[in-house]
């Protein structure tokens, strides 16, 4: 191993009942980043602040067990222990990434649109999918190159889904990605099931004013190797269509 | 007096409001619309300012929620709310969260619901919150407002009670097994009344609890391991024995663990080893659907994680009555199949989800055989190191730990509650054996033990389920000894007698022998990941010693509490599987039976139900349940591949259950489940020389001498299976007594029902196959050669009755095409498979249609009755899908494979018989019968 390495840090903030930690981090570790899995109870004991990171990832999952209501808890925890810790780390310029529970709870904590650090005042909420069912489908994605972790993308991504609160209800005008018709031709205008939880505007995935905070619903960390593609016999894809993602808010990253 | 709280949507009427008052106009209800509304007490010191911080930050999203008003207009309002003791996750949640924002005086807190119905006419108030709203063996309801209810400790804590048993005569003995409701046979009753004869004294309650839970059928398995008798003479040695014999013969090297520990376990590569469990959930399931499925998955996780491996997939095989049964039709006691079936189906989605394990692979079966007994069968797969050592006992001086969730009342009795048949009372008398999950709490157990195991930091582990701490720690002290106080054990509330706080089900929990130097280390883990960690004794004394305190428990003899049990003897019959001569069908539209076949509840899609479960976290899933160019045909096996795991090796399963061929022939029954299980694996890619097999048995009464012979025929053919195939078993479970008891007395034993899951290693994960061809002008081919037969078909059930003949037999000459077929699938030479099993080739071909969104031509020669080439079933049969340049190949590879047919551009389905076309059918239709829906 080469510890003299530039690789950007990664933080992966875990909270009881996150899940999709372990292959968040892989992700990040395959565009060439180093990911540090902590917990919310090891981050509040440690008092230093986050400059170390070029990063903070927000994982899926079900912090707290959702029992208040989707990423409710993990909300109130990013907002009071380590709200000025996330504060600093976007004025330093570095990016921030939330998915599934990560993007409810960064919603709740007001680091989106529809909170205060998200530079849209008019309130947001991630509700229970239109189907009333917790849904887990393959989705494609168009994105809009308004954020750094977009701009460098030039197709449609692929990757599933596996939620039952991601329906945005909430603006509209700062939407990164958005559920695509199947081969990513244009927006599933609001059909089921390729805009998969009746969404506004078929929004994904959203970013704040700086554009470095990214919430999505959709998992992208699911599809970055050629073997997570379902119809992999139908094709030659040598890596997962998500991939690109990483590599760019890693670059991004790199340069703070 | 309480603080009251009503919160409503603000976006209108929700699905799920709508649903509800779909399901109550179905079911006889004339409501107009209901809306529910999530109703929260709280209870504590709170003023204004709090309740108000309270709202706003936990309860209440202004986005789309309001405080609704508790008192509305003229229409009707029914609240529910769990009954005190029944964990309550929600309101948990909510103190913890009001403690955090220094709102402390709030003590405690219920939630539920409340539903503000719409209706013309007047309602049956009463039958709509028993059928619709609520639950009675775990919920209380209410006309208007409902009361909250905690549980109140008693004024004086409960101690201990002796029980005089050495005086007893066997009627005072059988009196006293009835009254405990203690399940235990009279010569085991005697073997009690001997011991405590011999000790002169009499047992505590806490002892006479213990030793009824570990002799329970449910945790010692005692029919398996009971002298079976004939008449003729005939005696069979213990079912166990069989099975694990067949193992011992074949002598697999790549076994790690067969029949001991929690899990099987077998090789996977230089680097990990492959874990594996199924357990069945029955009894809870069918009076709390969601809550038992819930915990069938909890339990079943648990035990792989105490073979020290990390969990990476859940399995799920669910069978129900059929789902459109006329609710006149329902048995009392009985909950309907249509809310058993989706209580369930939420409970098995919601651990799964919540823990972030996927769901890969499973069954869902109707029967009306099923309509009193559902099963529910829950599998876990996990993976750990190589050369990780199992059933080290514990040391001399180890700290016994718990790590988990506090004891209440629940699951008291369940281990011998699961070990009963059930009635139309068993509703009422339930309610303390049935446990609500706490998912949360167990991937924080998970994540803790697999940390502790990466460090060493612990010598022993075993799950705390059936029979609670009595029989985990009764369990790993057997040759070493425990001392434990109670008074350490952590409760939700108080009250609890001490024979009830070591009987405790309460989930989510697992003990650990951890020597004394890692004990701190541990300690400051589970805190860490926000985990309870109790040490509430020590290993070692070579006796079982339990307290309160100072007051004595327990004291009793290891060798007397897990050998002291008289071997069980019971006596069977041989089965009758003689079959009319099989009637035919003359009249028969085949394009309308294949429709009909394809809208089966059995046989249709099941995306309802997979897409609710997350079966993509752990980023491991390679071949999914669903396949195809739209995702929505069925996979036969499913593979999933380790997190981390670098050697491009997978991990095949495969299923095979028959809810009809057991009643006509149980051993003829197993070895095809067998047969169909690994069919499954190998048709997904997995190694036939590398497969490993877990039985799961749900049975009537053994002591029916009719049932235990069809047991034993069903063990017979598993053995037959496994030697037949080389495939050994590593691990089983049976789950006995299936029997419902109608009011005038009538048994209703439940369909003999084996599930066989076949785990097998893929030696490359990107050459794994599906069911779905992957374009037009691919030559299909016929593997296996057996003649398909139609008796016990899904043909007849889908006709609504049985014409007879003889139900499949297994096929020699499937273990060699397997090992071909295998080979032709690891040189790249398939394109597509998928086996034929419900329906025969008609149904398998219409479904490669389906997932290739192609045209599919196929030309069978006829057995002897073209409706059974088309619809029989038989053993070793799969379709096999070839690109023409690897023709050649393929033929050389199985040169008995008959070709039969290519994919096509026209979107359409085509069979024929000798020549004979007898289906043409457009693709659309055929998807549209897939999804239950008929043009």
């Amino acid at each position: 191993m080469n510890t003299t390495s530039t690789r950007p840090r990664v933080l992966v903030l875990s909270a009881r009942g996150t899940n999709r930690d372990l292959e968040l981090a892989a992700a990040f570790e395959l565009v060439g980043a180093d990911a540090e899995i902590r917990l919310v109870t090891q981050l509040r004991r440690d008092e230093g602040d986050w400059s170390g990171y070029q990063l903070v990832a927000v994982p899926g999952g079900f912090s707290h067990g959702d029992a208040l209501g989707a990423g409710r808890l993990l909300g109130l925890d990013l907002a009071t222990w380590f709200g000025d810790r996330l504060r600093g780390h976007i004025e330093r310029g570095r990016p921030v990434i939330g998915i599934c529970n990560g993007f409810q709870a960064l919603v709740r904590a007001g680091f989106l649109p529809g909170g205060p650090a998200g530079g849209c005042e008019e309130p947001a909420v991630l509700t229970h999918n239109e189907s009333g069912r917790f849904e887990c489908r393959w989705v494609d994605l168009l994105p809009e190159p308004i954020s750094p972790w977009t701009a460098s993308l030039d197709g449609p991504l692929r990757c599933p889904v596996a939620h039952g609160e991601g329906r945005w209800v909430g603006p509209v005008d700062r939407v990164a990605l958005r559920y695509a018709e199947p081969k990513g031709n244009g927006p599933a205008g609001g059909a089921y099931p390729a805009n998969p939880n009746g969404s506004i505007d078929d929004v994904a995935g959203v970013v704040d004013a700086t554009g470095l905070v990214l919430g999505l619903m959709p998992h992208p960390e699911d599809h970055v190797l050629a073997r997570h593609d379902p119809h992999r016999r139908r094709g030659s894809a040598r890596q997962g269509s998500c991939l690109p993602l990483f590599e760019a808010g890693v670059a991004h990253a790199a340069h703070t | 007096m309480p603080h009251r709280l009503v919160i409503g949507s603000r976006l209108g009427a929700q699905h799920r409001e709508v649903e509800l008052a779909g399901l109550a106009r179905a079911s006889g209800h004339p409501v107009r619309t209901i809306e529910i509304h999530d109703l929260v007490h709280l209870e504590g010191e709170l003023d204004d300012v709090e309740l108000d911080r309270l709202a706003r930050l936990l309860l209440v999203d202004a986005v789309h929620e309001v405080v609704a008003p508790s008192s509305t207009d003229e229409r009707l309002v029914v609240e529910t709310g769990l009954r005190p003791g029944v964990t309550d996750v929600a309101a948990e949640e909510l103190v913890g969260a009001a403690h955090r924002l220094g709102i402390a005086g709030l003590r405690r807190a219920t939630s539920g619901r409340r539903y503000v119905i719409d209706a013309d006419v007047d309602l049956d108030t009463e039958a709509l919150s028993t059928d619709l709203l609520m639950n009675p063996v775990i919920e209380r309801w209410a006309e208007g407002e409902l009361e909250p209810s905690f549980v109140e400790a008693p004024p004086v804590e409960p101690g201990i009670d002796r029980i005089d048993v050495t005086l007893l005569d066997d009627d005072a003995l059988l009196d006293l097994d009835g009254e405990r409701g203690l399940s235990l046979s009279l010569p085991e009753l005697r073997a009690v009344r001997a011991h405590f004869v011999s000790v002169g004294r009499e047992p505590t309650d806490a002892e006479l609890e213990a030793i009824a839970q570990t002799w329970s059928e449910h945790c010692c398995h005692k029919t398996f391991r009971a002298l079976i008798a004939y008449p003729d003479g005939t005696v069979v040695d213990g079912l166990l024995d069989a099975l694990r014999g067949a193992t011992d013969r074949l002598d697999r090297s790549w076994v790690v663990s067969a029949f001991e520990g929690d899990a099987g376990v077998i090789v996977l590569d230089d680097d990990v080893e492959i874990a594996v469990k199924v357990e069945t959930h029955n009894h809870p399931s069918a009076v709390e659907p969601f809550g038992g499925a819930n915990t069938g998955v909890g339990g079943v996780v648990r035990d792989v994680v105490a073979s020290s491996s990390k969990p990476i997939a859940l399995t799920d095989v669910l069978c129900f009555g059929p789902t459109d049964l006329d609710h006149a039709d329902v048995p009392p006691g009985v909950l309907h199949p249509a809310r058993v079936r989706s209580g369930v189906v939420d409970g098995v989605g919601d651990y799964g989800n919540k823990i972030g394990v996927p769901n890969v692979a499973g069954a869902v079966i109707h029967d009306p055989g099923y309509i009193t007994t559902p099963l529910v069968f829950c599998g876990c797969i996990g993976a750990r190191p190589r050369g990780t050592v199992d059933g080290v006992i514990p040391a001399d001086g180890d700290a016994i730990v718990v790590l988990g969730g506090a004891v209440g009342r629940d699951g008291v009795g369940g281990a011998t509650f699961s070990s009963r048949a059930m009635g139309a009372d068993t509703v009422e008398t339930a309610g303390s054996s049935v446990q609500i999950g706490a998912p949360i709490v167990e991937k924080g157990v998970i994540d803790v033990i697999v940390a502790a195991g990466e460090a060493g930091w612990y010598r022993s582990i075993t799950d705390c389920g059936a029979g609670g701490l009595s029989s985990s720690v009764g369990e790993l002290a057997e040759g070493v000894g425990a001392t434990v106080d109670l008074d350490l054990v952590p409760r939700k509330y108080a009250g609890l007698a001490p024979w009830e706080v070591w009987l405790s089900e309460a989930q989510e929990r697992v003990v650990c022998a951890v020597p004394p130097q890692h004990v701190d280390a541990v300690r400051a883990l589970a805190a860490d990941h926000e985990v309870d960690a109790s040490v509430i004794g020590t290993f070692g004394g070579e006796r079982l010693v339990v307290t309160a305190g100072d007051l004595p428990v327990i004291d009793l003899d290891l060798g007397f509490l897990h050998g002291g049990r008289p071997r069980t003897e019971l006596t069977a019959h041989h089965p009758s599987t003689d079959r009319p001569v099989r009637r035919s069908l003359p009249e028969l539209d085949p394009e309308r039976a294949l429709l009909d076949l394809l809208a089966h509840p059995s046989l249709r899609s099941v995306e309802d139900v997979v897409r609710t479960y997350d079966h993509e976290v752990l980023g491991g899933t390679v071949v999914r349940p669903t396949t195809g160019v739209h995702l929505d045909a069925p996979a036969d096996g499913t593979v999933v591949v380790p997190p981390g795991s670098t050697s491009g090796r997978g991990v095949a399963i495969g299923v095979g259950v028959n809810a009809v061929w057991g009643r006509l022939d149980a051993q003829a029954m197993a070895e095809c489940v067998v047969d169909e299980a690994i069919r499954n694996a190998v048709a997904a890619g997995a190694d036939p020389e590398r497969i490993a097999l877990l039985d799961n048995f749900s049975w009537g009464n053994p002591r029916d001498p009719e049932e235990l012979g069809r047991l034993v025929a069903a063990v017979d053919g598993c053995v037959a299976g496994s030697l037949a195939h080389e495939a050994p078993f590593i691990c089983g479970k049976d789950s006995l007594n299936n029997v419902y008891v109608h009011p005038d007395g009538t048994a209703d034993p439940v369909p003999p029902t084996l599930v066989i899951t076949a785990v097998g290693v893929v030696p490359d994960v990107e050459r794994t196959t599906s069911s779905d061809p992957t374009g037009a002008g691919r030559l299909l081919y016929l593997v296996g050669s057996a003649d398909p037969v139609l008796g016990g078909s899904h043909l007849d059930l889908v006709l609504g009755t049985d014409h007879g003949g003889d139900v499949p037999t297994a096929d020699p000459s499937a273990p060699a095409s397997y090992r071909a077929l295998h080979g032709a699938i690891a040189g790249g030479l398939v394109d597509a498979c998928h086996d034929l099993s419900e329906g025969g080739v008609a149904v398998a071909a219409a479904e490669m249609a389906v997932g290739g969104d192609l045209g599919v031509e196929v030309a069978v020669a006829d057995p002897g009755d073209p409706v059974a080439a088309l619809f029989g079933e038989a053993c070793g049969r799969l379709l096999v899908a070839v690109a023409v340049e690897h023709a050649e190949r393929f033929e050389d590879a199985l040169p008995d494979a008959q070709l039969v047919g290519r994919t096509s551009d026209d979107r359409r389905v085509r069979l024929a018989v000798d020549g004979h076309d007898l289906i043409d059918l457009p693709l659309d239709a055929v998807r549209m019968a897939r999804q239950g829906r008929r043009p």
